[in-house]
């Protein structure tokens, strides 16, 4: 390709698109490579689609976007092998648009809408076009390497923003910290009910949803499961680190299907017909790589930029922040006439000074905090639900009786001292 | 429901050449073979005392390429276009 670009975004996901739209809308001449035959056709999630920035960038994107049902109900359960404690949250405060900005979706539908968006603000979209290196000059990054003939495309900076697996910014020399401790890999099913079906099961009214997440089940297996209530589906998957799948020599296609007996889960998924299967991993640890060199900026998923909470997880919205920002970088570097690394360190800041890096810097340590905590998932959901069923068992015995017993059962492997420093550290790390 | 029934419900827009490429001498003795457990669709087997790999139901999420810490894959993506083809991701 002779012609040239202000800018490459490499993949349309949130971070890119969200790049490529701002870009674009600022007269920048933009061009995105995407690997899929369309936007979002490699693309999974849970989950929850947090549109916070989307609102501003595309205001009532929710009248037009493909989005599933909004967030109307949250609710956290902590399994043993057959029973359930629960935490809920539900609300009609969130029933008017924008509906709090947390949506269900399906990636392979909104993908594909939010990247149309950029390309009518000018950005020129090409998608079946995978990105197998970035070029340098003088040690500069010029531009990309496709398997196209002619695949040479050349701009001024390059947005890597490919994902979690991002090759791009392993290829640059960007990162090398992909190791089995940093990420979970996630895999889901869609299952078909009828939308009528699905309000029942799940107690909403409208486009209500709900979000439902599950910890504790399997035991021994840093997992988590989940289920989102799409229009006419489920989306239904557990999360899991892959060095515990590793140690305890379980397949993870295993680990769904136990999920999907437990006898909580099971009746919320009865009769339903599955549509699809998929798998996506998740950069669950802080970024350990460089947000930008000479020529080329890393965002989203591509640079961890990730709040991996087990109350939250929330990655899109950071994606899409990152995206805002790394356009905004360009712009003044345009502006300026430099490209090097010391213009782009303006992204960093931006990033440092927002939500994006405060919540990374918390919450990304906890995967290390996990993994020397195992008992969080392995045990405490086991005990809670023991105690609960201690208290809630009727027979003859004083109330008083039972309480002691559950404060048996809480410290049956240790101390009091233990158990409350341990609920202290899981509110300090996980919430 | 097994893999092979799960398989079915992808759509795959399969190349001729593979996009991961697995050096089996490094497996021979690879004790841990991570590969087995992290492979959604149970791309990777043990057959008497060989690894086999097959990568034409590959979801391309990357978890093999995480886990082998042997360097027996040369990971890439399929080329562009080919590959898995999510319809509700
Ligand atoms: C199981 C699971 C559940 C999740 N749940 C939630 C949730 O509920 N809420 C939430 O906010 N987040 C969730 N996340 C995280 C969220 O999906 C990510 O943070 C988000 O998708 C990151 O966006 P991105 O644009 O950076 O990357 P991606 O969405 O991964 O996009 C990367 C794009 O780059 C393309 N690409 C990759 N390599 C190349 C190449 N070489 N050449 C050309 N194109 C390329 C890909 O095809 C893709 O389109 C979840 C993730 C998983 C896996
Ligand atoms: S983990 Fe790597 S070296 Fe070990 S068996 Fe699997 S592919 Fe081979
Ligand atoms: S990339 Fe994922 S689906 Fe493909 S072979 Fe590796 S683990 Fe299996």
């Amino acid at each position: 390709m002779d012609e040239r670009f202000d800018a490459i975004v490499v993949g349309s996901g949130p971070a890119g698109t969200t790049a490529a739209l701002c870009m674009a809308r600022e007269g920048l001449k933009v061009i995105v490579l995407e690997r899929g035959e369309y936007p979002g056709s490699k693309n999974l999630f849970g989950g929850v689609m947090y549109t916070a920035i989307l609102g501003k960038l595309v205001p009532k994107f929710w009248n037009e976007a493909p989005v599933e049902r909004y967030v109307a109900k949250r609710r956290f359960n902590l399994l043993s092998e057959t029973s359930s404690v629960s935490f809920e949250f539900s609300t009609k405060d969130f029933s008017d648009p924008p509906h709090n900005n947390s949506f269900i979706a399906l990636r392979a539908r909104f993908d594909r809408w939010y990247a149309q968006k950029a390309a009518e603000a000018g950005a020129l979209l090409v998608p079946e076009t995978d990105v197998i290196d970035v070029i340098r000059k003088d040690g500069k990054v010029v531009g990309v390497r496709t398997q196209r003939s002619e695949g040479d495309i050349y701009a001024d900076v390059v947005i890597a923003a490919d994902g979690a697996n991002s090759l791009v910014a392993k290829k640059a020399g960007l990162r090398s910290d992909f190791s089995s401790d940093r990420f979970t890999t996630g895999i889901k099913e869609i299952i078909e009910l009828p939308k009528e079906v699905i309000s029942q099961r799940f107690g909403l009214e409208g486009n209500e949803g709900a979000a439902v997440t599950f910890g504790g089940y399997p035991s021994g297996i840093l997992c988590g499961g989940f289920i989102y209530t799409n229009k006419d589906s489920l989306s239904v998957g557990v999360t899991t680190y892959l060095h515990s799948l590793v140690e305890n020599k379980m397949q993870v296609s295993d680990l769904l299907e136990t999920f999907k007996k437990h006898p909580m889960v099971k009746p919320l998924i009865e009769g339903g017909r599955a549509r699809e299967y998929g798998a996506h991993l998740i950069p669950e640890a802080a970024y350990k790589g460089k947000m930008c060199d000479d020529g080329i900026l890393v965002i989203g998923d591509a640079a961890s930029l990730l709040n991996p909470s087990p109350i939250f997880l929330e990655g899109t919205n950071l994606a899409m922040a990152s995206g805002m920002y790394a356009a905004q970088t360009i712009k003044a570097a345009k502006e300026k006439g430099d490209f090097s690394r010391r213009s782009l360190d303006l992204y960093p800041q931006l990033l440092e000074k927002s939500f994006v890096m405060q919540d990374v810097t918390k919450y990304g340590k906890i995967p290390e905090f996990v993994t020397k905590n195992p008992q969080f998932l392995t045990d405490y959901p086991d005990l809670l639900c023991q105690s609960a069923k201690e208290l809630f068992t009727l027979d003859e015995r004083p109330k008083a009786e039972k309480k002691a017993l559950v404060r048996k059962i809480m410290t049956q492997n240790s101390s009091s001292l233990k158990v409350a420093r341990d609920l202290y550290k899981a509110y300090r790390n996980l919430l | 429901m097994n893999i092979e029934d799960k398989l079915l419900l992808i759509r795959f827009n399969s190349d001729q050449s593979a996009h991961i490429k697995l050096n089996k001498d490094l497996c021979v003795d690879c004790e841990e073979r991570g590969c087995l457990y992290v492979c959604p669709v149970n791309a990777y087997q043990i057959e008497g005392n060989e690894m086999t790999f097959d990568w034409s139901a590959c979801l391309e999420c990357g978890a093999c390429r995480i886990v082998c810490s042997r360097g027996a894959l040369n990971w890439e993506y399929p080329r562009g276009g080919f590959g898995v083809c999510f319809r509700y991701g």
